[in-house]
């Protein structure tokens, strides 16, 4: 007589994995619903009538309304798109053009650098908020606009020169040969053939620096002075008070912000793909 | 000849003559202005004195480092690392199994899960910490269930306390250790622990001889982006704690605002910057010793 095909303990295993693999199922369904649900419970509630989450009482308009008319609301918000765009671009120039140098040239020092770009990476956020603090105020730097912007590049760019350095790793060192062949100078071959193809990595650099620019707090918090308040200040000290029907409302259009982001950067990560 | 020389491989290049030298001036000069200089100041701040008015005086002393090892001080430092623990060993039981849940399936339905923790990555800590805010508050959601319900009679006190301290960085932390982590386990072969079933081994035996040795790289990245920031957090624990649980953070950004002792604030700076290194070479060298 033939032996099974199967020896029967491999389908005990089998089953015994399968079961694995529908609690993992479960589990992260109900890891989705921890992450969601409270999400969700604050857009609903950005629509209720009451001023407390506990009843619903009706659907309205009101918070919203009265969001926009908030001159605090409207002052922070400023604040916050005028500090993300400088440091976008700053962020977006410093680490282009850092990427391509640290990339053609060879310098001594060049791995200390890089070590040196990681650091604001990866460094705790108070204390580069306390020591960028300390040296703004050793210095005679007033905190405004200047020193929030500064904070800002200093952790933001890095993020932009890493992109564009993981791309640059794939480009063909050809491409700029033949356009120095072709009779470009140096710059324009820069900026007509190496810019070119790097632009998936710098918009995505760029909207990465945007972001943790607009969200930023800590870092924030000890650079920035009143006048000058964000956004994320300004909820920080609304949230510290209490519920407040306003701030479900602002927050509400933070998610929906947040998700037409995700979604957006999704499709240029899958634009750059495309592209060789 | 000479062309060939020019056109030296692209990676490392060629070497920076003094123009190269001039472009990469700005890059150079913004990382010493902005974090070398400010970090040495952070050590010099540390040693410092300050005169009754809270201003900085050059003084050499030990004083402020010998105020950290204050058993007050001692205690929040001691209270900080364990909550941070706690939270991230919460968030690899927690985010472990969804990582490698969503590593092991197939093309389009990997994409959109993972799309479903990038959109918590990237949604302001502070409006989610917000969220459970109005969920917990005593005239939250929370506590309406319950008292509609018939459960409670009156409200619960869930905010302002350590367990909401908890929820709150567990929740802000969770999607920054669930992403390393499906970044090391969806590169894992699954030949590796075919092959150790078939040598025998035990599901168990599997999962910590093979499955976690070769994910560690995940479970060492989430370890920073969790452990280390959640030790400074301020915002989270003033927010979901109150004043009741005040952590190393609080602490730190009291003395240089509300206390005005910047030298003891940068003495503090100083030791959570050796614990942060600390972790890091020890998420490091676990990484080594299990890589050879």
């Amino acid at each position: 007589m033939r032996p099974p095909l199967s020896p029967p303990s491999f389908r005990v295993r089998w089953s015994g994995l399968r079961l694995l693999d529908v609690g993992l199922g479960v589990w992260t369904g109900l890891v989705f619903l921890f992450l969601y649900l409270p999400i969700l419970v604050l857009v609903v509630y950005s629509f209720n009538e009451s001023r407390l989450n506990v009843v619903w009482e009706g659907f309205t308009f009101e918070w919203y309304g009265r969001l926009w008319d908030d001159t605090r609301i409207a002052r922070a918000l400023k604040n916050s798109l005028v500090v993300a765009s400088f440091t976008t671009v700053l962020s977006v120039v410093l680490g282009t053009v850092g990427a391509w140098l640290l990339h053609r040239y060879r310098y001594r020092f060049g791995s200390t650098l890089q070590t040196l770009i990681a650091v604001p990476m990866i460094m705790p956020e108070i204390v580069m908020g306390i020591s960028l603090l300390i040296l703004f105020t050793t210095a005679g730097l007033k905190l405004g606009f200047f020193t929030v912007i500064v904070a800002h590049t200093t952790f933001c760019f890095p993020f932009v020169l890493i992109a564009v350095q993981a791309r640059l790793q794939g480009m063909d060192p050809a491409l700029e040969e033949a356009a120095l062949d072709l009779g470009a100078t140096p710059l324009r071959a820069f900026l007509l053939v190496i810019v070119p193809y790097l632009r998936p990595a710098i918009l995505s650099g760029a909207l990465m620096a945007f972001t943790l620019s607009l969200d930023e707090l800590i870092v924030t918090f000890f650079t920035a002075s009143a006048q000058v308040a964000t956004l994320p200040l300004l909820v920080f000290g609304m949230a510290k008070v209490g519920l407040n029907p306003m701030l479900n409302a602002l927050s509400a259009l933070f998610i929906i912000a947040t998700v037409a982001f995700v979604l957006f950067s999704e499709h240029l990560r899958r634009l750059g793909r495309r592209t060789p | 000849m000479h062309a060939l020389a020019d056109t030296a491989p692209a990676h490392g290049g060629r070497r920076a003559g003094v123009v190269a030298w001039l472009l990469l001036t700005p890059l150079a000069l913004w990382l010493v202005l902005f974090v070398v200089v400010p970090m040495l100041g952070l050590v010099v701040y540390s040693f410092c004195q300050r005169d009754d008015l809270g201003r900085v005086v050059f003084e050499f002393s030990w004083e402020n480092y010998a105020r950290v090892f204050d058993p007050i001080y001692l205690k929040i430092l001691g209270r900080s690392i364990g909550y941070a623990a706690l939270t991230t060993v919460l968030c690899v039981a927690i985010g472990y199994p969804v990582a490698w849940y969503i590593a092991r399936q197939r093309s389009p339905l990997r994409e959109r899960l993972l799309l479903l923790v990038m959109i918590p990555f990237w949604t302001s800590f502070l409006i989610r910490t917000y969220a459970w805010i109005a969920i917990l508050k005593s005239e939250g959601l929370l506590n309406g269930l319950l008292q509609f319900s018939g459960v409670v009679a009156a409200p619960l006190s869930l905010l302002y306390t350590p367990t909401a301290v908890v929820i709150g960085l567990v929740y802000a932390y969770l999607p920054f250790m669930i992403l390393p982590i499906y970044g090391s386990a969806e590169k894992l072969d699954n030949a590796l622990v075919e092959a150790a079933h078939d040598l025998g081994a035990g599901p168990i035996r599997a999962f910590s001889h093979v499955i976690i040795p070769l994910t560690w790289p995940g479970i060492a990245a989430g370890i920073m982006l969790v452990f280390v920031p959640a030790i400074g957090m301020f915002a989270i624990t003033d927010l979901m704690g109150g004043a009741q649980v005040p952590l190393i953070g609080n602490v730190i950004q009291n003395q240089f605002f509300r206390a005005r002792n910047a030298p003891f604030g940068a003495a503090l700076g100083v030791v959570f910057t050796l614990l942060f290194v600390v972790t890091y070479a020890m998420a490091h060298r676990r990484r080594r010793t299990t890589t050879t």
